[in-house]
């Protein structure tokens, strides 16, 4: 069934769109990233405007994540107190990010910024996951499933400014977490996505949060900074199409549902090195696009100059 | 006075317009609905004249339709530092967003070459480019249609006119689902021996109805409800589907 969509100005198969939402939201449900960054250039790849994608994912994501904090709301897997410091980072962050796109996009160039951002966060974060995680299946196999302490004294134990996080267990200062919300708060902007899959990474290994926590705390903060973003695409470059985005999230949120679920019962490894390999796909896809021959040397943009 | 004088000469010029154009149309306007995949046009119509059917010189019909002109910028990848990267770009500033030329015969048969460069009827003379002192801007040009053609936006139909009898004359001209909104100009030219001699146009508007026209006047006229409303939507449906999966697991 095709249907016409207002605002990307093109007509799509309304099932793909249900279908795609769906497969996204039980990621999302599963590793507790929005799926923007999956969701972004699958959109892409069926023909829509780039800027509506992007800012049509956006809203797409506050449906998502709302269903899936839910679900872990009911589990108490949030961390509220964490969750909002992070917040304040992020939107410091996506604030500081859009100042940064729009001087990007003032010099040209920032489709080619983008796309190396992503190859080289994906990567980064990808491939340590990915021996990390690696790492630890092997040694709770040699250990006999005890529990590796995976909690050390670093430097961001001896900052000021220190809180108790109760549902993380931790008491360390505030200083780390307003960073990695505002870092991801900016790549967030550049990038178009919820960042997510920047975050859940961060939490764990810089911050030292407990895997389970992680996910719903993600998604917490990631409702409001996307929310934020939604908003500032509909009122400046009115890019948000809300049929799009109904079809999309219908799909979304049954999937993340699904997906939180599903995460329940699979070990915090596992569910990690899976995370891992998804990220390192999309990042070899990326890549894989920048450095071979284009069949089409040739795109168009809109306006005359830019 | 002056006025009158060119009138009275252009009637001098074109005695007695031997031919005319009778036009009909399947559509008078596109309607973009929720499902709009696309529209058929058909243009059909008739040579009226006056006095006997012309042998001694051969008859063309051309149907042009045009969507709204926009500018365009065109960019070509290069490899750099082993990545490919958008290097140079063209401006074009003016370039119809849809295009078809229907024809009985192919295009230089039926029609003089310094006639095509006045009314602009195939699809390089109606995309104009300030920029055209480069060399190879050209390069960027056959690009923009290669690409638009990809999207059956740019549509070449050469013989795609039935003639009978001289007379009557029909084609149809399919629409893409991507269309831009506006007014396209349909255009019938009638040629003897590659010179027009009669040109009749109309235009078919092309626009969103219903849901589509007042989702697209909210986002523009309104958009902080706009916003509002697709995050409510969101919020909405996202409680909406935990709701229902916490009552299915009881």
């Amino acid at each position: 069934m095709q249907i016409y969509l207002p605002i990307a100005e093109v007509s799509v198969n309304a099932f793909l769109l249900l279908g795609l939402g769906g497969l996204v939201g039980v990621l999302s449900g599963m590793f507790g990233v929005g799926g923007g960054f999956l969701m972004t250039p699958l959109l892409f790849f069926i023909g829509i405007p780039p800027a509506v994608a992007v800012a049509t994912e956006a809203n797409q994501i506050v449906a998502s994540s709302f269903s899936g904090v839910l679900a872990h709301f009911k589990r108490k897997t949030v961390d509220l107190r964490m969750g909002t410091v992070l917040l304040v980072g992020g939107l410091v962050g996506s604030f500081l990010g859009i100042l940064l796109f729009n001087y990007l996009r003032s010099l040209g160039q920032v489709d080619l910024l983008v796309k190396l951002c992503y190859v080289t966060f994906l990567g980064i974060i990808g491939g340590l996951m990915f021996i990390e995680s690696l790492n630890a299946i092997r040694r709770s196999k040699k250990a006999g499933g005890a529990v590796p302490t995976r909690r050390k004294h670093n430097w961001v134990h001896n900052l000021p400014f220190k809180v108790k996080f109760r549902v993380s267990g931790l008491y360390i200062s505030v200083i780390p977490p307003l960073l990695v919300g505002m870092l991801v708060g900016v790549l967030a902007a550049i990038m178009g996505v919820g960042g997510g899959f920047i975050m859940v990474p961060a939490m764990i290994y810089l911050l030292g949060m407990p895997t389970k926590v992680v996910v719903g705390t993600s998604l917490f903060q990631i409702i409001f900074v996307t929310a934020f973003t939604t908003m500032l695409h509909a009122t400046t470059n009115f890019t948000v199409d809300v049929v799009l985005a109904v079809l999309l999230l219908i799909g979304g949120v049954i999937g993340a549902q699904i997906g939180t679920r599903i995460g329940v019962h699979m070990k915090a490894e596992q569910l990690r090195i899976l995370l891992a390999i998804l990220v390192l796909a999309v990042c070899g896809k990326l890549a894989f696009d920048l450095l071979v021959t284009p069949s089409e040397f040739f795109s168009l943009g809109t306006g005359g100059h830019a | 006075m002056i006025r009158l004088l060119a009138a009275l000469l252009l009637l001098i010029a074109l005695p007695a317009k031997a031919e005319e154009i009778v036009l009909g149309l399947s559509r008078d306007q596109v309607a973009i609905t929720a499902n709009f995949d696309g529209s058929d046009i058909l243009i059909f119509g008739a040579i009226k004249r006056e006095e006997a059917i012309p042998t001694d010189s051969e008859l063309g019909v051309i149907v042009t339709i045009a969507g709204p002109d926009q500018p365009v910028l065109i960019r070509r990848k290069d490899r750099k530092f082993g990545i490919w990267v958008n290097t140079e770009s063209v401006a074009v500033d003016v370039a119809p967003t849809f295009y078809a030329v229907a024809t009985t015969a192919p295009l230089s048969d039926i029609l003089d070459p310094i006639e095509d460069t006045n009314t602009r009827i195939s699809i390089s003379k109606a995309i104009r480019s300030v920029e055209a002192a480069q060399s190879d801007t050209q390069q960027f040009i056959d690009a923009l249609v290669r690409i638009r053609s990809s999207q059956e936006l740019y549509q070449v139909l050469e013989g795609a006119v039935d003639l009978e009898d001289e007379t009557l004359f029909r084609t149809h001209v399919t629409l893409p689902s991507n269309l831009t909104e506006g007014d396209y100009r349909a255009e019938i030219y009638l040629t003897r021996d590659g010179q027009i001699v009669d040109l009749y146009s109309t235009t078919i508007p092309v626009k969103k109805v219903g849901l589509e026209r007042w989702l697209y006047n909210l986002a523009h006229d309104n958009a902080l409800m706009y916003g509002l409303m697709s995050l409510a939507i969101a919020i909405g449906a996202g409680w909406g589907a935990s709701a229902a999966f916490s009552l299915l697991r009881r």
